[in-house]
């Protein structure tokens, strides 16, 4: 009963071009703030570091990527990890706000939760591969590096993006 | 005034609140644009919603423009910001990973937090598999460490690489996100 009150209650979602550009503020406020912007995979980066320093010190210490992260203070004080946590906090204040708070497995009719919960899983595990060769994700490259004009960013926002849109007809069973 | 308030550089000590409060701040707006939803984000890739690309873009053109202007006020010390790092070859394998990542899980690293947050179990799997394939990325990457480190060009920008004024780059990017906006729209309203 409460989920389905939950559900008529939910309010529809901001306008994209302003959420957008609230966004833009809240990134802007961090390179006037602490002179950098957002981002999201180095926190799992981090974190992984420090699980596999924590087991295997000499093979973190050997990984390029993870050799970063264990350098003063240490993986567990990462900026972006804190910051992430701010972000779930944030999100949850908004959707509890706006009634969108549901416990779900969001998917496609046609689609089993199990391969939904798998696409996801793999999905994730591509995207951690991606954004290690790319020094970054959506937030920290596209969105940071690409307001800052990196060369990189903007590769990497062209490539992505257009990776996804070659790729989707392949995946339209899991969407649709 | 002169900006950034707290070196890039600080203790974590130092910008712990500013994690904590940006990192609010971004996930709100993130919740309030829908894009914790994995269906919402992927109906780009196929023509029936691009709230991805209209966040994204207005996101993008609105801090660009932020710092342009202060930097040219004076207000904002340009040089004083972390520019991420260029790896041609490396970045352009990244996306390419990258993006079939994200139409497979329908999440990037950032909204998938979003979605975990507000109860999406397919979230919480997405963050599962970002954590695993960093440990297992982290742990081959010692086997490609050349090609990790390939073509690298520093903090390179845009005005840079094409020899142009920052003002004239920042006004091409504003015109790329208009007319990027007006084709979302035309689509969207021819979709089904």
């Amino acid at each position: 009963m409460s989920t389905d009150r939950a559900a008529r209650a939910a309010r529809a979602y901001s306008d994209p071009y302003l959420a957008g550009a609230a966004l833009g503020v809240v990134l802007l406020a961090a390179f006037v703030w602490i002179g950098r912007g957002l981002g999201a995979s180095g926190a799992f980066a981090s974190t992984a570091a420090g699980a596999v320093a924590a087991i295997a010190p000499a093979q973190a210490a050997a990984s390029p990527l993870f050799a970063h992260y264990l350098t003063a203070p240490g993986p567990w004080f990462e900026w972006l990890s804190v910051e992430l946590l701010g972000v779930m906090v944030g999100a949850w204040c908004s959707a509890a706000l706006a009634g969108r708070v549901r416990l779900t497995v969001e998917r496609a009719t046609d689609l089993t939760p199990v391969s939904r919960l798998a696409l996801a899983f793999g999905g994730g595990v591509l995207m951690a591969a991606g954004a290690v060769f790319a020094r970054g994700c959506t937030s920290g490259q596209a969105l940071t590096g690409g307001a800052l004009l990196s060369v990189g960013s903007w590769l990497f926002l062209g490539v992505t993006f257009a990776t996804a849109f070659a790729l989707a007809p392949l995946l339209r069973r899991a969407w649709t | 005034m002169s900006a950034p308030l707290v070196a890039e550089s600080a203790s974590l000590a130092q910008t712990l609140p500013a994690a904590l409060v940006i990192g609010i701040a971004f996930g709100f707006a993130l919740e309030r644009a829908g894009l914790g939803s994995a269906r919402k984000l992927v109906g780009q890739f196929y023509g029936r919603d691009f709230a991805v690309l209209k966040v994204m873009f207005s996101a993008l053109v609105v801090a660009m423009l932020g710092v342009f202007w202060l930097g040219r006020f004076g207000w904002l010390d340009v040089d004083a910001l972390y520019v991420p790092q260029t790896f041609v070859v490396p970045q352009a394998l990244g996306g390419l990973m990258f993006g079939a990542g994200l139409v497979t899980a329908g999440l990037c690293p950032g909204t998938a937090c979003v979605s975990a947050a507000t109860g999406r179990i397919d979230g919480v799997f997405v963050l599962l598999g970002l954590l695993g394939g960093m440990v297992g990325v982290g742990l081959l990457l010692v086997h490609f460490r050349a090609f990790y480190e390939s073509t690298a060009r520093g903090a390179w920008t845009l005005p840079e690489w094409l020899g142009l004024a920052q003002g004239t780059v920042v006004a091409a990017v504003v015109v790329l996100a208009l007319v990027a906006f007006a084709v979302s729209e035309w689509f969207e309203r021819r979709a089904p």
